[in-house]
């Protein structure tokens, strides 16, 4: 084959792979699931008591982090292989307004967002991290993991956390207290976080009730008083009325990277509370999309390896007439 | 028809009981890393760079400067240019080598080492994953290197048998020698992609992502073809191979070009090119690794240098920087999770990193001592 035929042929075949790669259809967000639950929550309404952060180590048997001998108590500050939830603080000036931007604080909190289009469920090479077909819920399943931890760099939020401190250790992040054991959503309870918040600032219900629950507190009017529910939105096991502040008019996690089930209201912008900068398309609708073209049926490898197979028998049939091996 | 011969040089010497020293200490960290502390206790990983240099180094760039083979056989078997071919066989070893020392620090990596084998169940796969498709090409893609290096030890034993069945199903292997490294090269660019808002915006390419892999990874493969066989024929006193790097030397500045080239397009085309001076520290990295790119094409462009070893050699030592400075700058170095981490590797897990690269090079002079892998010039 001389310098002309090969041109000819690579140029036959790249146009072939991209009239294949054209023909696959783009994969867009995925949809939230059927009955998805999730969590609200509200910023606002956050004391920063972190009952919710000692629950959360209580369901899912965790041990206190950062703890000594003179502080033999919890002192987790970010996400971790013990921590699945933590409070967070913003902090500006003197501190001293809760919810104002400048000189104030605010809390936020921290654990699985549950995103309705998981990165680290796309990115899972052995299928260790599912969506529950009814739930939403992202689980874990450690049986198969291998450790690569392509999950970590593929979440938005750096939810699962590997132990590194341990030689034989596992991924662990928020399960909606519903993995094996533990089961409370399929018992019919709500998450250990919400059930114990003291001030309805994590509630939890459907992520359809929620979604609408949120969207109802934009529309209300900044010093109107309002009757906030604790526990389960749809049926709430009591209520207080507290004055209405001035929301930021954004819910994360309606639309953000194709959504989230858990999500968050709040008075300061979301990057201040350390969100990350997300567009409502996902990097998993992407990543899948160039891979389908790729690889599906892996027809494309087929035709390559037929077509480079007939160049190499053909070149090298006749380096050997030419006696130059 | 053996034209290759082993050099027949002494193994051990002052600069191999060098490497054989650095190989003991990483050691000893992988001890410290598989029986008492696990990962923790020897690197700086952390919850929001959960892939350092291990990941980064040995697996990314360790395979993309394995690409030595890979590279050579398209030009010899695919483009037709035959006289190449006095360079392959060392190349299909630094590949091998390379590539096993890659899987073995993807090993050391991985966090749960004792079920590896659970990425092989097809049970276990995940088709949309970028991951599967790297794991299970890169490890198919070291057999077919242990076959195309096979005949170096059949030779040696004089299976003559053998060789002949070999030869006749080679073309198969070596169409599958050029077409798994095209994937899992390429691939290991599309692993940026979920990666998301924490590559740099100058990085994130979104869908080119394999495009720029794949071009930096044959720029790579060739560059560390002329690095090697400048590096042997100046180390070990073999006769030089210059004429046949000048022109393996055109290749690559085209590749340079076209990877310039197109980087900049697709920034224009995403709108990013304002970034390239307003991102700080991203913005000086990428021109710091833009200029690697650049530097060598003025090299190669004129014929003067591209005809002197020594220059040569510089041009390919800009180029394999070049190349790993793409994939360091894109993984580790602008790569941003979040407030509240930051990496920087400790020195037991940079220990890890350079007694893997010990035991390659260990490995790569004694199988060129006391195997056919190097040409005879004189017989060519």
């Amino acid at each position: 084959m001389d310098r002309r035929d090969f041109f000819k042929t690579a140029i036959a075949g790249s146009a072939a792979t991209i009239c294949g790669a054209g023909a696959v259809q783009a994969r867009p967000n995925l949809e939230p699931a059927t009955e998805a639950i999730g969590m609200l929550y509200d910023s606002t309404l956050c004391v920063g008591c972190k009952a919710c952060v000692a629950k959360c180590k209580e369901v899912n048997d965790r041990p206190p982090s950062n703890a000594d001998l003179d502080n033999p108590w919890d002192n987790a500050l970010d996400l971790s292989s013990e921590t699945f939830n933590v409070i967070k603080v913003y902090k500006d000036g003197n501190g001293e307004t809760k919810d104002a931007i400048k000189d104030g604080f605010a809390f936020e909190k921290r654990s699985c967002m549950h995103c309705v289009d998981p990165g680290c469920v796309s990115a899972c090479p052995t299928t260790s991290m599912r969506r529950d077909n009814r739930t939403g819920i992202v689980t874990h399943h450690p049986d198969s993991c291998i450790g690569c931890r392509n999950c970590m760099v593929a979440c938005p939020y750096n939810v699962p956390q590997f132990e590194y401190n341990n030689v034989f250790g596992n991924i662990n992040k928020c399960e909606m207290c519903n993995q094996p054991g533990v089961e409370r959503i399929n018992n019919g309870q709500m998450t250990g976080c919400a059930e114990a918040c003291p001030t309805g600032a994590t509630l939890f219900g459907t992520r359809k009730a929620l979604l609408a629950e949120a969207k109802k507190r934009m529309e209300l009017k900044p010093g109107d008083y309002y009757e906030y529910p604790r526990g389960d939105v749809s049926k709430p096991d009591s209520v207080h009325e507290k004055e209405v502040p001035k929301y930021l008019n954004h819910i994360w996690g309606e639309k953000e990277a194709g959504g989230t089930n858990v999500m968050h209201i709040s008075s300061i912008p979301f990057d201040k509370l350390g969100m990350p900068p997300l567009a409502e398309r996902s990097a998993s609708s992407i990543s899948e999309t160039v891979q389908h073209s790729l690889y599906s049926y892996l027809a494309l490898p087929a035709i390559a390896l037929a077509g480079l197979s007939f160049m190499v028998k053909r070149n090298t049939d006749r380096d050997d007439e030419e006696g130059t091996s | 028809m053996s034209t290759y011969k082993p050099t027949g040089q002494r193994v051990i010497t002052l600069s191999f009981l060098f490497l054989a020293i650095i190989f003991l200490i990483g050691a000893y960290f992988g001890v410290q890393r598989f029986f008492v502390g696990g990962m923790g206790a020897v690197s700086n990983l952390n919850g929001g760079f959960s892939w350092g240099i291990w990941v980064v180094y040995d697996v990314v760039i360790g395979t993309a400067l394995a690409c030595g083979g890979y590279a050579l056989a398209m030009t010899i078997y695919i483009m037709n240019r035959g006289r190449y071919h006095p360079l392959m066989r060392p190349a299909i070893l630094t590949s091998l080598l390379g590539y096993a020392l890659g899987g073995f620090g993807a090993f050391f990596d991985m966090g749960k080492f004792w079920q590896f084998y659970e990425i092989f169940l097809p049970w276990n796969w995940n088709f949309n994953s970028v991951m599967l498709e790297v794991g299970l090409c890169v490890a198919t893609y070291i057999i077919i290197l242990i076959i195309e290096f096979s005949p170096v030890f059949l030779e040696r034993i004089g299976a003559k048998g053998l060789l002949k069945i070999l030869n006749k199903v080679l073309f198969v292997v070596i169409a599958l020698g050029i077409l798994l490294p095209t994937m899992h090269q390429s691939s290991l660019g599309s692993l940026l992609i979920g990666m998301g808002h924490k590559v740099d915006p100058l990085w994130q390419t979104w869908h080119f992502q394999p495009l720029l892999a794949i071009i930096s990874a044959l720029i790579m493969g060739f560059s560390i073809v002329v690095f090697e066989t400048s590096l042997t024929s100046v180390g070990l006193k073999q006769p030089s191979e210059a004429p046949l790097l000048a022109g393996i030397g055109r290749i690559i500045m085209w590749l340079l070009v076209g990877f310039v080239v197109i980087r900049l397009v697709i920034l224009a085309y995403q709108s990013k090119l304002g970034l390239i001076l307003t991102s700080g520290t991203s913005s000086l990295v990428f021109i710091i690794e833009m200029a690697l790119f650049i530097i060598p094409i003025i090299l190669l462009a004129m014929a003067k240098t591209r005809n002197s070893p020594g220059q040569l050699l510089i041009a390919a030592v800009c180029m394999l920087f070049a190349g790993a400075a793409y994939r360091f700058d894109a993984f580790l170095i602008t790569y941003n999770p979040g407030p509240g981490y930051t990496y920087f590797p400790s020195a037991p897990e940079i220990m890890i990193t350079l007694g893997i690269i010990a035991l390659e090079i260990m490995a790569f002079l004694f199988l060129i001592k006391k195997l056919p892998v190097l040409h005879d010039t004189k017989h060519a």
